[in-house]
């Protein structure tokens, strides 16, 4: 009786924790998001789906901006993520824990922090810029701050480490045998490069991708710290629709608009890289 | 069947899910749903009666301690004023920096206050907007008990006792007031800047800060139109609102600034900005080429209140901190750290009166800080000042709206 039992007791947490955490708080914001009413009368039920074509309306702008703020700033981290893992997996020789370290040392201090000391080293007259002003390389009235570079420039930099840390898993197993198996059937280092290790690390690329693009693209800190006039995500929205003007409804649509589109994103690129399964190649990587 | 050592069993406790799943995950979802279909309740509030109000004082009992939440350097460093309260009272306090704006922190207690659990404060302060409206319509601030502050009775000023937002101040008092108006920086403007057009001036292209609360931002916009805030209509606020995109759209704003304004204008990456009194005073002080106007056509005045939130679990010793920080000695105390307007005006003999003893710089200091029309406004300055809009919960949706379409585009 007792070993019936032992896999439903033991999954129990999990479970537990999955309703708890997940299925309520989604339910109750799928409820929200068709009530109508405001902060002082109370929200009531009337299955408005208005205001999912009503938030949409309003806010298509900042919903694709975000989703391409955040894809840009996902293949810049692909870009300097790969490389960089690559060196430490296959260059970084018994330093490789220290070289994994000093990449995970910015994140003892707190997100916001980071981002706002971003905003004083891009100062327009400040350490960097300033710098360059002077020795006359740089137009005076030249800034980064306030512009679209510095939101993606933002989402790179706080996201690159979990782009990095997914494709060092997936390179440090890649076996150097096989690479020098490759060599030895006359493959060139290119082609081993591109035939072999490559496709061996492409899960870990996946499970970057995942990690990243989604809090990237969900991310209100980066452009509200770092943007101008014209910069705003939709995290953003989201949050001065819930927070500000205490619009829940809205809020709810938008969060699961969001939440759709990302999944449904992330569906369409599992089948352009011919993954079958998803979450276990992120699982698996 | 043995389920450890069942291999089928284990593959299908953790293989991925089918369509039947899927169909059974959502009728689970459904279930919860259903729960959660009941909505959120409304709980306005009826205007206190004065006999409950008495019931509820006359059970309340000192407990020696307090918990008082306010905003960032709203309290000098050593505590001082508080230090003094625990010595003359014995009551014990905890002071907390974690109101940064009102629209979060009333976004963050609503649901406890709302679930009638206590938010942990006895004190809290916030703005004369529509977010303190909302606490004292939802009934989320305790009624005061004016038998047992004499302090504000005796030295408030006769301005802060005549509030339109909360009228014989039966649920705030005042702790502090302050302007909004224009700051720039002298290293960049060449000019003195007199009038709210500087900042559409598309010589400053790039290089104008505003305020993204919807509030703030609409009263400039109606100010550069000429419009008086506290008498506008709808059509107003769509006039400002259109000028105010006129202004983005023609390039001038660099950004909306929340509380970072500041160290915008004082690095020089805005030249000119919306601004508050206070943090411009601070920075002045500290060396920092920034200067505070408020413009011929108008600046905003506005007031921070100490409430008592329902539920709090020291509600006695709230009002007694809040009474003694009506002593004079005690504002003066906080006046000269804080530098915005003080709702007590004898602050300002006790200041005077410390000028006298001081010497060099710190008397110099002392000397602009009380000769500063910022910190103690004449009769004339006051009637350049203007309050928030006062808005309804519809109106409020609407004014959101308007300004919230230009600064979060």
């Amino acid at each position: 009786m007792k070993g019936r039992l032992t896999p439903y007791v033991l999954a129990f947490p999990a479970w537990f924790w999955l309703a708890i955490f997940l299925v309520v708080p989604i339910a109750a914001m799928a409820s929200v998001s068709t009530q109508t009413g405001n902060v002082i009368d109370g929200f009531v039920q009337t299955l408005s789906f208005s205001n999912y074509t009503d938030a949409l309306g309003r806010y298509s702008n900042q919903l694709l901006r975000s989703l391409w703020y955040g894809g840009l700033a996902t293949v810049v981290m692909i870009v300097i993520g790969y490389p960089v893992a690559y060196w430490i997996a296959f260059k970084g020789g018994n330093r490789k824990s220290m070289y994994l370290f000093l990449l995970l040392l910015p994140f003892f201090v707190s997100f916001v922090l980071r981002t706002i000391s971003w905003g004083f080293l891009l100062a327009d007259d400040g350490i960097l810029l300033g710098t360059l002003k002077n020795w006359g390389l740089l137009p005076s009235g030249f800034h980064v701050l306030a512009t679209t570079v510095a939101v993606v420039g933002g989402l790179t930099y706080n996201f690159l480490p979990f782009m990095i840390l997914p494709i060092y898993v997936a390179l440090e197993r890649v076996d150097p045998r096989v690479v020098e198996a490759a060599q030895d059937l006359y493959a060139s280092k290119t082609a081993a490069f591109r035939r072999v290790v490559l496709p061996l690390s492409l899960p870990g690329v996946f499970a970057g991708v995942l990690m990243t693009f989604v809090p990237a693209t969900a991310d209100p800190v980066n452009s509200q710290i770092l943007g101008g006039t014209e910069n705003t995500m939709i995290g953003n929205i989201i949050q001065t629709e819930y927070l500000v003007n205490n619009n829940y409804p809205t809020a709810s649509a938008l969060s699961f608009t969001l939440m759709a589109v990302l999944l449904v994103g992330i569906f369409i690129y599992a089948r352009a890289l011919g993954t079958e399964n998803v979450l276990e190649a992120a699982a698996t990587r | 069947m043995d389920p450890v050592n069942d291999l089928a069993f284990l593959r299908g406790m953790t293989q991925s899910r089918t369509r039947r799943d899927a169909f059974r995950i959502a009728g689970f979802s459904a279930a919860a749903l259903a729960l959660a279909a009941c909505g959120v309740q409304g709980k306005k509030a009826a205007p206190p009666k004065a006999d409950a109000v008495k019931d509820f004082w006359a059970k309340q009992k000192q407990n020696n301690q307090v918990v008082f939440a306010n905003w960032p350097e709203y309290m000098p460093e050593d505590k001082g004023p508080l230090e003094k309260f625990k010595a003359a009272t014995g009551i014990s306090y905890e002071y907390k920096e974690v109101i940064n704006e009102n629209a979060e922190f009333f976004g963050k207690a609503d649901p406890v206050l709302r679930a009638g659990q206590p938010l942990g404060y006895d004190i809290v302060v916030m703005t004369n907007g529509v977010q303190l409206q909302h606490m004292i319509e939802l009934g989320y601030a305790v009624p005061l008990d004016h038998a047992q502050l004499p302090n504000f009775n005796a030295n408030a000023g006769q301005k802060y006792k005549e509030r339109g937002y909360d009228p014989g101040n039966t649920y705030t008092v005042p702790y502090t007031s302050g302007i909004t108006g224009i700051a720039y920086n002298t290293k960049y403007v060449k000019e003195d800047i007199t009038s709210i057009q500087s900042l559409f001036d598309p010589k400053y292209k790039g290089r104008v800060g505003m305020m993204r609360d919807a509030q703030e931002i609409g009263n400039f916009g109606m100010y550069a139109l000429g419009i008086d805030p506290e008498k506008s209509t709808q059509a107003d606020w769509e006039k400002a609102g259109a000028k105010l995109k006129e202004q983005r759209d023609a390039g001038l704003v660099r950004k909306y600034y929340d509380q970072d304004y500041i160290d915008a204008v004082s690095k020089g990456d805005v030249y000119l900005t919306m601004a508050w009194s206070g943090d411009v005073f601070q920075r002045q002080l500290a060396g920092e080429p920034v200067k505070f106007v408020v413009p011929e056509e108008g600046g905003t005045i506005w007031t921070d209140n100490m409430l008592i939130p329902k539920g709090a679990a020291n509600p006695v010793d709230a009002l007694k901190l809040m009474d003694f920080l009506y002593q004079p000695e005690a504002a003066a105390e906080l006046e000269e750290f804080i530098q915005y307007v003080t709702p007590v005006p004898k602050a300002g003999d006790i200041l005077r009166a410390k000028v006298a003893t001081l010497k060099g710089q710190e008397k110099k200091d002392l000397e602009t800080l009380i000769g500063s029309p910022l910190i103690f406004p004449t009769e004339a300055d006051y009637a350049k000042l203007r309050t928030y809009t006062k808005l309804t919960t519809a109106q409020e949706q609407v004014f959101n709206r308007i300004f919230q379409t230009v600064t979060q585009a």
